[in-house]
């Protein structure tokens, strides 16, 4: 044990002082272009508008078959339909709270003391908003917009992602019933909210200067300290004695998924700039090198601490990236993007295979170890390497703004307790009316079975 | 006649099933089988190392007439053998009667021909 934690603080040391040696030349980016003088008005532009919904296609790709896929190896074959159903039926019933009044919850706008807490229902059922209106949301392009639609259609597909990530943490013990109703009220009372504060026009952590380009904070740390939270309150699962780990079925899986998963986030970080433009550009490179830094430092450490490079090590090591990078992905260039993917993989593989074993919860499939840590890292990450020049208006405490790193830490802190106390407080809900953790047989004759009267892998011809 | 019954590695089958094709023994069974022994697969998942807690082997049957029981216990002792850990065993039981269901052949007639 003492040879690993060695390696662990040599490759960071090495990281942090091979890194800023070779201070990368910065060519991205160079001139954003310059505000109007008069604002003129809004229109939809055909370009930025068709980037938008390839972009939105992406990021739906990412929950099925991406997650799906990456979390169905990763269980045991009794329970691959399980996850496979709750991916999907999220899709479905996340979306459709969408129109009905998460998208006016999380976007609109209410009047009073709760306007920078939670939007009104004005947008319910997306009331109001016609195939003409430009979307009010826009970042670099103020002028050439994109649809009102297609703004929530993009929405919309984030926070499917987002409970679908939590599924990770209580993968192989939960029943059907239970997990939907949890996902539901999960979505309304913490997702809806979180994505206001941050994300809309009035959000109080908004206009305190918190800086998520893509979800680091919204998707990432929220869902990672929620799948903590139910992954204690659960309990772990029921393995023979001495058993902690339990082998993925299919690693084929894990691998499509993690590669789904990759090529979708193309799609959620590119397109969070909401236009086809240079910052998307940006974002597209970061995130892919981000991805490449993370899938190999984990590699790495794999082959240092365990004597061999794992499969299953390289697909987790490009979602860790992938997550760390989502945050900044509109801040910082192609040196902060080597460095948050090579850093990250180091702090998840140190959560998972160390820190995990010794407090002893079961987060079945890493999902706090992945997303909850890799998004803490990513926002940490935004407050020190954002730079002006990706966006001249933010920069972090490594570009002269160290006020930057504190606003951070707040939305990150914030978000921690707010998802982690509502969470909690769903889950004991849920488990009093509906009965939440499957029981011994069901979890033991396996969650496809007894949950959906099917198996995934037939034996008869 | 005699039952042989084997458990042996994975890695040794196809010079266990050459052997006792050179010894004329080409009617047998196997089965993949998971078993449990002093044997450990080591695997890793997510940077922790652990054993799994069954190994593979394949187990193989036939049936022999008493003039060539030796020859095929010697063939598989030689095919089988690695000197590590974990290398098998082999099972004998007497076997009462065999009926080949085509002819109605009983006892060694009904093995199949002499060489």
């Amino acid at each position: 044990m003492k040879n690993k934690y060695f390696i662990y603080i040599s490759f960071l040391i090495g990281c942090f002082i091979v890194l800023p040696l070779s201070s990368f030349a910065q060519t991205v980016a160079t001139a954003l272009p310059a505000a109007a003088a008069i604002a003129p008005v809004p229109f939809i532009s055909a370009g930025n508008t068709a980037w938008m919904i390839v972009a939105t296609a992406l990021v739906m790709l990412m929950t099925i078959p991406g997650l799906a896929l990456f979390y169905g190896g990763l269980v045991r074959n009794k329970n691959i339909l399980n996850v496979l159903m709750q991916c999907f039926i999220l899709l479905a019933v996340i979306s459709l709270e969408w129109v009905v009044f998460g998208y006016s919850n999380a976007f609109g706008s209410s009047s009073g003391f709760l306007a920078p807490y939670i939007g009104g229902f004005d947008w319910a059922f997306l009331k109001g908003i016609r195939v003409t209106d430009v979307s009010p949301y826009y970042i670099s392009q103020a002028t050439e917009r994109i649809p009102h639609i297609v703004f929530v259609m993009f929405q919309c597909m984030f926070a499917v992602i987002t409970p679908a990530l939590i599924i990770g943490a209580f993968a192989e013990r939960m029943k059907f019933r239970g997990f939907l109703i949890f996902s539901l009220l999960w979505a309304i009372l913490v997702y809806n909210p979180i994505a206001h504060w941050v994300w809309s026009a009035d959000g109080w952590l908004n206009k305190l200067g918190a800086l998520d380009f893509a979800g680091g904070t919204v998707v990432h740390i929220n869902a990672g300290i929620a799948a903590l939270v139910t992954a204690i309150m659960l309990g772990k699962r029921k393995l023979p004695k001495g058993q902690h780990i339990t082998p993925p079925h299919n690693i084929p899986f894990v691998v499509i998924g993690a590669a789904l998963l990759w090529f979708g986030w193309f799609g959620f970080n590119a397109g969070s700039g909401l236009a086809a433009d240079g910052l998307a550009a940006n974002a597209f490179l970061v995130t892919h090198i981000a991805a490449a830094a993370a899938a190999l430092s984990w590699v790495l450490l794999d082959w240092f601490s365990n004597r061999k490079p794992t499969v299953v090590g390289i697909s987790t090591g490009a979602v860790a990236g992938l997550v760390a990078i989502t945050p900044a992905a509109g801040f910082v260039d192609v040196s902060g993007a080597i460095i948050i993917g090579l850093l990250v993989s180091v702090m998840c593989f140190f959560m998972v295979s160390v820190v995990k074993r010794k407090l002893g919860y079961d987060d079945s499939l890493d999902a706090f170890g992945v997303h909850g840590i890799g998004g803490i890292w990513g926002a940490i990450a935004t407050g020190l390497f954002a730079t002006p020049m990706i966006q001249s208006a933010y920069s972090g405490a490594f570009y002269g703004n160290p006020k930057q790193l504190g606003i951070q830490l707040i939305a990150i802190l914030v978000t921690l307790i707010y998802s982690g106390v509502l969470t909690a407080l769903i889950f004991k809900i849920v488990e009093k009316t509906l009965g939440i953790r499957a029981t011994d047989e069901e979890e033991i004759l396996g969650l496809d079975l007894t949950q959906h009267d099917e198996i995934a892998y037939n034996e008869a011809d | 006649m005699k039952k042989i019954e084997a458990i042996v590695r994975k890695s040794r089958f196809e010079e266990v099933r050459e052997a006792l094709h050179a010894a004329d023994i080409d009617f047998l069974s196997w089965w993949e089988v998971k078993g449990q022994g002093t044997a450990k697969q080591g695997l890793i998942f997510r940077g922790i190392a652990y054993d799994v807690n069954s190994v593979a082997r394949i187990f193989i049957s036939f049936v022999v007439r008493d003039i060539n029981f030796e020859k095929s216990i010697n063939a598989i002792l030689k095919s089988a053998y690695t000197g590590e850990s974990g290398d098998g065993r082999i099972f004998v039981t007497q076997i009462e009667q065999s009926i080949r269901i085509r002819t109605g052949d009983k006892g060694d007639e009904s093995l199949y021909d002499l060489k």
